[in-house]
């Protein structure tokens, strides 16, 4: 199981509360996180990354292991630590806007 | 009796406020979706406890949410148990998927429209501006966006498609961003030929389609911009709002960057009714709904200093179909008063007398029970108000 934590917005809209875990088929990595958290809250769809391009929204990040992972490519393992469920994949909002 | 509904959309969430017809007392419901930026509501005249909503955010994009119980409880369209479910049986949410046509089918797949430096840059979905019910469907629904389109829903709000003859007519290439983005801010539906939709963009202009959609064409003459390098140019004027009385839907009232214009032939001309306003820039614009001939404005100093002149909060209203307007302000505050009221920011009433109302960007929501001969605020510490729509019920 991969736990994952979500920003305060995407938790109210998939109305969910805490950390959430994600089974995930095959080798972990943002993509198949991602995948996983949209099959299972599709009102997600759209608001993690971008419906078309599928990019990463600009101002969202990827934290694990108190490292940011945001500008790994999306096909990279993510860290044992996080693909064992000892530690959660943190997706945040940047801090922007003042 | 009849009762109130007032929706009210704000940078960090909506309210709904309610009232008898007296108008004098209210119950305030909310903040719906807290933290969010809410663009616009706007209610079915169909079916009136159907509710719209947009519901947006530069982090996580846009959503649009419905309620079918006045705004007790909210959905995203497409997510109720029952309907298309993925295959763990969870509901699917596609109902915030915007996606431009490119298609060969529109004939006409436009990628680019100029960019402040007269570059052409791509075309980007940002957020719903403004929702816009039909008048004869429950479940149809068009959305005026930014960057420029219009899209329809005709399923409720979980689908929707362009109406691609818009960006596609001719002149989108020349399509600019205004300051606050190349926004659709206005839809108005004639209620007396089905086929008529009006649209304005900033800083495009105003367009017309006859058609439902398909063909558009713009709608500018007689629009006068000193700002742009042709003053009278087909397209390219910075439209604030435009409104319109129901029962004379070929006489259109319009609040330019600067200017008061008005119409008599459905946009088919333009003439200034600015008279003896103070000032003519401005945002909101309304019609009285039983008095064609009466009109809002409320006029803000400039558009380097978007607040009321002499720090005095006034409406102005016009009986004349414009240019003699007279200043209302019982109620309202006369001194070191410095918020904006945005565009979707004012509406009207349906019952005897009208009411009027506006929201401002310091979070106050005004009530006139009496036409704006006086104003009291319903609330006054929201979030700064981007959109005011009013239910009247029976």
């Amino acid at each position: 199981m991969i736990r994952v934590v979500l920003p305060p917005h995407l938790r109210g809209l998939a109305r969910i509360t805490g950390e959430v875990e994600i089974e995930v088929i095959g080798p972990a990595t943002q993509r198949s996180v991602v995948d996983a958290l949209e099959a299972r809250y599709p009102m997600l769809c759209g608001t993690i990354r971008d419906h078309i391009t599928q990019q990463r929204r600009p101002f969202l990040r990827f934290f694990a292991c108190e490292e940011d992972l945001s500008h790994e490519l999306p096909d990279a393992p993510l860290p044992d630590a996080v693909t064992s469920g000892k530690e959660p994949l943190i997706i945040l909002g940047a801090i922007a806007g003042g | 009796m009849s009762n109130v509904r007032v929706l009210v959309g704000t940078r960090k969430g909506a309210f709904i406020l309610t009232a008898d017809g007296k108008r004098e007392k209210w119950d305030v419901s909310g903040p719906h979706f807290a933290g969010w930026e809410m663009y616009h509501l706007k209610g079915s005249p169909v079916d009136p406890n159907r509710l719209f909503a947009s519901q947006t955010s530069g982090w996580f994009g846009q959503i649009i949410q419905r309620s079918d119980d006045g705004g007790k409880t909210w959905t995203q369209p497409g997510t109720p148990p029952g309907e298309q479910t993925t295959p763990e049986g969870m509901p699917k949410g596609e109902s915030n998927k915007f996606v431009y046509d490119a298609s060969s089918e529109s004939g006409k797949p436009l990628t680019t429209h100029q960019w402040y430096d007269g570059t052409q840059h791509p075309w980007e979905f940002k957020r719903v501006w403004h929702l816009e019910p039909s008048l004869t469907d429950a479940d149809t629904v068009y959305a005026g966006v930014e960057d420029a389109a219009l899209f329809c829903s005709k399923d409720g709000g979980k689908s929707w498609r362009e109406l691609s003859g818009l960006r596609g007519h001719g002149t989108g290439p020349k399509w600019q961003p205004g300051a606050g983005g190349m926004c659709l801010h206005t839809v108005i539906l004639d209620p007396k030929n089905p086929g008529r939709i009006y649209i304005a963009i900033s800083a495009a202009g105003a367009f017309r389609t006859d058609d439902a959609g398909k063909t558009w064409r713009p709608i500018n003459k007689g629009l006068h911009s000193q700002y742009i390098p042709d003053p009278y140019a087909e397209v390219g004027h910075c439209v604030h709002h435009i409104a319109m009385n129901p029962s004379r839907p070929d006489v259109l009232f319009m609040q330019k960057h600067w200017d008061v214009m008005r119409s008599e032939d459905g946009g088919n001309s333009w003439h200034e009714v600015s008279g003896n306003l103070p000032t003519d820039f401005g945002f909101a614009i309304d019609v009285h709904a039983h008095e064609p001939e009466t009109i809002y404005v409320v006029p803000i100093k400039s558009d380097s200093e978007h607040f009321p002149l002499e720090g005095k909060l006034r409406v102005y209203r016009s009986k004349t179909g414009g240019n003699e307007w007279e200043p209302l302000t019982k109620g309202l505050p006369q001194s070191d008063c410095y918020i904006n009221v945005l565009r979707d920011a004012m509406a009207v009433d349906t019952l005897d007398k009208c009411g009027v109302y506006f929201g401002t960007t310091g979070g106050q929501v005004y009530c006139s029970a009496d036409a704006g001969d006086t104003w009291a605020p319903i609330v006054r510490d929201l979030p700064a108000v981007l959109s005011v729509e009013v239910q009247t019920l029976s």
